[in-house]
This record gives C-alpha cells, sequence and structure tokens, in this order.
C-alpha cells in the first residue's frame, strides 16, 4: 500500500488483488453468520473495494494496515447485512407462502455495481466500461472518445465517486 | 462487472490523490468561519469594557476555556475521521477544559464576592448565550461535518458530537468576548447547556451525514 499510495499503481493492483480473496471469505461468513445466502458476497467485496480505493487517504502511512482495512470492511459489511436484513425481513413477512416458488437470488458477481452503472452519465459509463470492461488504457479511451487524458481521468474517478454514493443510497 | 474489472480501474484512478482530511477541515472551518464572525458582529460585537476586562482573570479563564474545548474537538476529529480507530485515548482532552472550568470556580470561591452566588450563577445574559452560542455555531458545524465527510469515521454518531463540541467551543470563544458574566459558575451553567445543545445537533448530523 505505501508504494501504492506513492503512485506505483502496479502496486496497487497487486494489493487490491492480494487481499480480495480475504474480503470475499469474510464478507460469505457475515452473510451466512447472519442466515443469508453467501451468492451475495461480491457485492460487498466491491462495495469494500470501491471504499478502500475512495478513501485510502485515511490509512496513515505509518500505521499497520491491517487494521484499517478490517475497519473498512467490517464497516461496509455491517452496512450491507443492515440493508439486506430490511428487505429479508419485508420478503419473509409478505410472502413467506410463495418464497419456495421465487426464482433463485442473482448469482451473477456484482449485480448491484452492474446495476448502478446504468444510471451514470453517459460520459462517465463509458470511459468506466472502456476501461474495466474493455481493459484499455487511459490512454487509449482518450484517443477513443477524443477527450484528453486528464479529462478521461477525472470522468473516471467521478464515475468511481457516483457509482459509490448509488451503492449507499441504494 | 466482475471483481477483476474493478480492480483494474480502481488501479487505473491511483493517480487521484485525495487531499488529506485534516487539509480539507482547515478549508472548510475557513470557508465558515466569516459566516459567523458576521452574526457575532452584527448580532453582538465586543464588548465595550474589553481592555478592562483582559485584567480580570476570570475574563481570561472564559477563553482558556471555550478554546481547550475547541482544540479538544478539532484533536478528537480529525483522530475519528480514520476508520480503525475509538476515542480511547481522546476522551481525556475533553477534561481539559472541564477541570480548567472546575478550577475557575474553586478559585472564585476563594475571593471575596461582591454578588451571591446565585446571582453570579443566573447572570444577565443566559438566554442571549444560549442563543448565541449555537447560532453562531452552526456554520462551523456545517463546515465540519462537510470537511469530515471526506474522511472515513466508522463511529459517526460519535465523530458528530465532537464535530458539535468543537463548534460551540469556537462559537463561544466569540461570544465570551461580547458577554460581561465572568464567573466561571456562569460559564459552567449556561455556556455548558448551549455546548451540549450543539453536541446533540452534532451527533444527530453525523449519524445522518457522516456513513460512509
Amino acid at each position: 500500500m505505501r508504494s501504492a499510495m506513492a503512485g506505483d499503481n502496479a502496486a496497487y493492483h497487486r494489493l487490491l488483488k492480494a487481499v480480495t480473496p480475504v474480503l470475499r471469505a469474510a464478507s460469505r461468513r457475515g452473510l451466512t453468520r447472519a442466515g443469508q445466502s453467501p451468492d451475495q458476497a461480491e457485492d460487498i467485496v466491491q462495495d469494500i473495494l470501491l471504499a478502500v480505493h475512495l478513501k485510502r487517504h485515511t490509512w496513515d502511512v505509518n500505521a499497520p494496515f491491517a487494521p484499517w482495512l478490517f475497519a473498512i470492511a467490517r464497516n461496509k459489511l455491517i452496512d450491507a447485512l443492515r440493508r439486506r436484513g430490511k428487505r429479508v425481513f419485508v420478503n419473509i413477512d409478505d410472502f413467506a407462502e410463495t418464497l419456495p416458488e421465487q426464482p433463485k437470488a442473482e448469482t451473477a458477481s456484482a449485480a448491484e455495481v452492474t446495476a448502478q452503472l446504468n444510471t451514470l452519465p453517459q460520459r462517465q459509463r463509458e470511459v468506466l466500461q472502456s476501461i474495466a470492461v474493455e481493459s484499455a488504457s487511459i490512454k487509449d479511451t482518450a484517443k477513443k472518445f477524443a477527450m484528453s487524458e486528464g479529462a478521461v481521468r477525472v470522468a473516471l474517478h467521478r464515475a468511481l465517486a457516483s457509482l459509490t454514493a448509488k451503492l449507499r443510497e441504494q | 462487472m466482475d471483481t477483476d474489472q474493478l480492480i483494474r480501474t480502481l488501479a487505473a484512478d491511483n493517480a487521484y490523490r485525495p487531499r488529506p482530511v485534516g487539509f480539507v477541515l482547515a478549508l472548510m472551518l475557513l470557508a465558515a468561519a466569516p459566516v459567523s464572525l458576521l452574526l457575532f458582529f452584527s448580532m453582538l460585537g465586543v464588548r465595550p469594557d474589553v481592555m478592562s476586562a483582559m485584567h480580570n482573570p476570570l475574563f481570561d479563564l472564559k477563553f482558556a476555556v471555550t478554546l481547550a474545548l475547541a482544540s479538544a474537538g478539532i484533536a478528537a476529529s480529525l483522530h475519528l475521521s480514520r476508520p480503525e480507530v475509538s476515542l480511547a485515548g481522546y476522551g481525556w482532552l475533553f477534561a481539559i477544559p472541564a477541570g480548567l472550568l472546575a478550577a475557575g470556580i474553586a478559585g472564585e470561591a476563594m475571593m471575596p464576592q461582591r454578588l451571591p452566588m446565585m446571582t453570579r450563577l443566573v447572570g444577565s445574559n443566559s438566554r442571549i448565550c444560549m442563543t448565541a452560542i449555537p447560532l453562531m455555531s452552526l456554520p462551523l458545524l456545517g463546515a465540519a461535518i462537510l470537511g469530515l465527510r471526506h474522511g472515513a469515521p466508522t463511529h459517526p454518531v460519535l465523530a458528530g458530537a465532537v464535530a458539535g463540541a468543537m463548534s460551540a467551543g469556537l462559537a463561544a470563544t466569540l461570544y465570551a468576548s461580547h458577554c460581561t458574566d465572568d464567573s466561571p459558575l456562569f460559564v459552567m451553567t449556561w455556556y455548558t447547556i448551549a455546548a451540549a445543545l450543539v453536541t446533540a445537533i452534532g451527533a444527530l448530523a453525523g449519524s445522518r451525514f457522516l456513513r460512509f
């Protein structure tokens, strides 16, 4: 994380990849313990990763990284369980009889982020999709949309920030 | 979007460097300070005998108490903007203004008094005190909440309350230069009620706006 904060994008990528399995296991455990399907763990993992990214300046580079990471993860997990808890209660009260007939919950990873993606302004969505789905670089994306690299960076960051805000409000 | 794609995207956004929370908080407070100052000078203003009052240790004590509260609030809210912390180790900071006030009350009790205790406690400005401090602290509280939103407080209610105490301390510092009631008994009663009110508003605002 230290080299990531110093601007090493590859180190940052490695770090996020390395912590993801830990976050996934913790999210599955949390969901299971709350009596819910661990299928939705990926939504929580992505929620945590976004928060880690947008709040990484609150990590003190001289402090150990793990307590900071787990504090963020815990906060997001509790938040997610609270939101899901409400939904589940509504479902059970209202549809107790028909519950077994309901189709199984969406298992595609990251249903929530994908759904919110479509509510972003067009330019932000295009930039985000170019970089995320087509794995284009900032440079190529800039060329494709005839934007400056700085404008692509701004659009990308705004897209991530508003994605996070929308996830929180849902 | 699958998680690998998200991670790649976040890494691509690594060039974006968020400012430290302290910087943003300071900026917000500096932007809100003129509003509070305007409220103060348009409604109240400094008391006319301020030059002679400065030789009264009880007048000076008011500033020590309110500034100690404000400093404790700033330090604690910056601390609470980090996700992995609790108030432990910072809570005692709030004992400093309380201790100063207690020392002031003890000091005043040992001095010969012209006025009975209750008269000093009730004072003559209690209603203005309880209106002006919350009113002048609201712009600062709003600014502090905005600044702290930039952080990652995992105890949003506590962080909001601390921000409330901090803005009450700053507003009370302004008010203290207007108020002619210098008795620590007056400060203990009315300033505390006003600060508690702002702290409660801060806690409420924190629970609403400081979750991330």
